[in-house]
């Protein structure tokens, strides 16, 4: 079986790989280029530990074709903050606890990042909302849902 | 397997035309989990996401065409589909989580054939009507009359829907969708209802649609319960009605989700609701 040659761009680098028909764009982003942390945590679409960007929407990586991206912009969490200099999102994640083993946490960031920019200002509820398709079994959300609002207000210049 | 991006419509049907086992590819959120689950074993991909024109919502004679690639996150954020249409477009935004929205499809979801599909009672009180593509040409052919069993459609090995069309609305009409799951979101339905309703200028309602999802074969038209409707401000012997009809209506499965006996009570219950919130829509007080 002949394999796909896809282009296409992560975090703003230009990338290229050959990928089997089947193979789902999160093994091409830690097989293939070394970018291991979208997680696989169900691989079908449930737990959003996969989750990065596509053209700016907001989609999980294991429902994805690698050969699908041809041309797409891709944004994973390699590209949010470095260890230097953290987002806010990840900041405040850190203040507030608001992760135990970690496995669910580079997609809450994604996901959360994608909200914030759609929504500056989000409620306590829009933000549950959004973050539904994030499954956490360890911090039961609640320091989550915190760490995003506050990372959100500290995003707009509010003085929290 | 292969993949192959289709440039067009004729293309994508050709492949199909030429491939036993082949499927067609669009926001994938269904097939990719089959391929995976090894529940699907396609020989070709035919990803439909290139050809011009699937991925447009597009005002047509006073209603929308929306296209097969039309991600339930663009539905969602249409602002005059959303104000015509808000029972169908509430019903696509149900669809799974923020992830899911931003690939599932609402053609995709009628297409899968899931009884319990959230946008096709919806579809189904609205009137819409798909575009089905084959090798001899475009036909339209009411939603209604695609939808066959669990999985199953109409549309023949060849054939594709290109798009669905959602009608032009009166005035006084609205339309509404609800569903009864176990948990807040993110779940499948266990019972829904979709209705459409329009109005007189006193409020009395002159035409009803009444649809239900997850209690038999197929989502699926109560006309006795529409007729429930006519003629009334939905009081509540008219609501009795219609809740009556559904539950005669109803013949669903017992599984996890439900028992037979609370999804036929409960569909009624949505109904009632959905006719309710419609009904403000299109304008009239309760």
């Amino acid at each position: 079986m002949s394999k796909i040659h896809v282009n296409a761009t992560v975090n703003g680098d230009a990338v290229e790989f050959l990928c089997e028909p089947d193979e789902v764009l999160l093994d091409v982003l830690r097989d293939r280029l070394n970018l291991t942390g979208a997680k696989e945590g169900c691989g079908t679409g449930d737990c959003g530990a996969c989750s990065v960007t596509l053209n700016g929407r907001l989609v999980a990586s294991c429902l994805v074709l690698g050969a699908e991206v041809e041309g797409s912009a891709i944004e994973t969490v390699e590209g949010i903050g470095t260890a230097d200099a953290l987002h806010p999102l990840q900041r405040h994640l850190l203040d507030h606890a608001a992760l135990q083993c970690g496995i669910c946490t580079p997609g809450i960031i994604v996901a959360a990042k994608a909200l914030l920019a759609e929504n500056p200002d989000p409620s306590e509820e829009e933000v549950r909302f959004w973050l539904a398709g994030n499954l956490c079994r360890c911090t039961g959300y609640d320091k989550i849902i915190r760490a995003v609002l506050s990372a959100a207000a500290e995003m707009r210049g509010d003085s929290a | 397997m292969r993949y192959v991006v289709a440039k067009d419509c004729p293309e994508a049907v050709a492949l199909l035309n030429a491939n036993n086992g082949a499927r067609l590819l669009a926001g994938g959120t269904d097939l990719l989990v089959q391929l995976k689950q090894g529940a699907a074993k396609p020989n070709i991909l035919i990803d439909i996401k290139k050809i011009d024109g699937f991925g447009n919502i597009a005002a047509e004679e006073g209603g929308f065409r929306i296209g097969a690639t039309v991600s339930g996150a663009e539905i969602g954020a249409h602002i005059a589909l959303k104000a015509a249409w808000p029972g169908v477009v509430e019903a696509v935004e149900l669809i799974g989580s923020t992830q899911v929205q931003g690939r599932a499809t609402m053609v995709g979801n009628l297409c899968n054939g899931s009884p319990a599909a959230d946008s096709v009672p919806a579809m189904l009180a609205a009137g819409a009507v798909a575009r089905v593509e084959g090798p001899g040409g475009a036909r339209d052919v009411p939603v209604a009359d695609l939808l066959k069993g669990p999985g199953r459609t109409a549309l023949g090995s060849a054939e594709l829907v290109s798009s669905v069309l959602l009608p032009k609305r009166g005035a006084r009409a609205g339309d509404a969708y609800l569903r009864f799951i176990p948990r807040t979101e993110m779940d499948i339905a266990v019972a829904s209802a979709g209705v459409n309703l329009e109005l007189d200028a006193g409020g009395v309602v002159v035409a009803a649609r009444v649809a239900l999802g997850a209690v038999a074969p197929t989502a699926i038209l109560v006309p006795e319960a529409a007729a429930a409707l006519v003629g009334s401000r939905l009081e509540a012997s008219a609501l009795d009605a219609c809740a009556t009809a559904c539950e005669a209506a109803s013949n669903p499965i017992d599984d996890k989700r439900g028992t037979a006996e609370f999804r036929t009570r409960i569909a009624g219950v949505m109904a009632t609701r959905a006719a309710k919130t419609a009904y403000t829509r299109a304008g009239g007080s309760l």
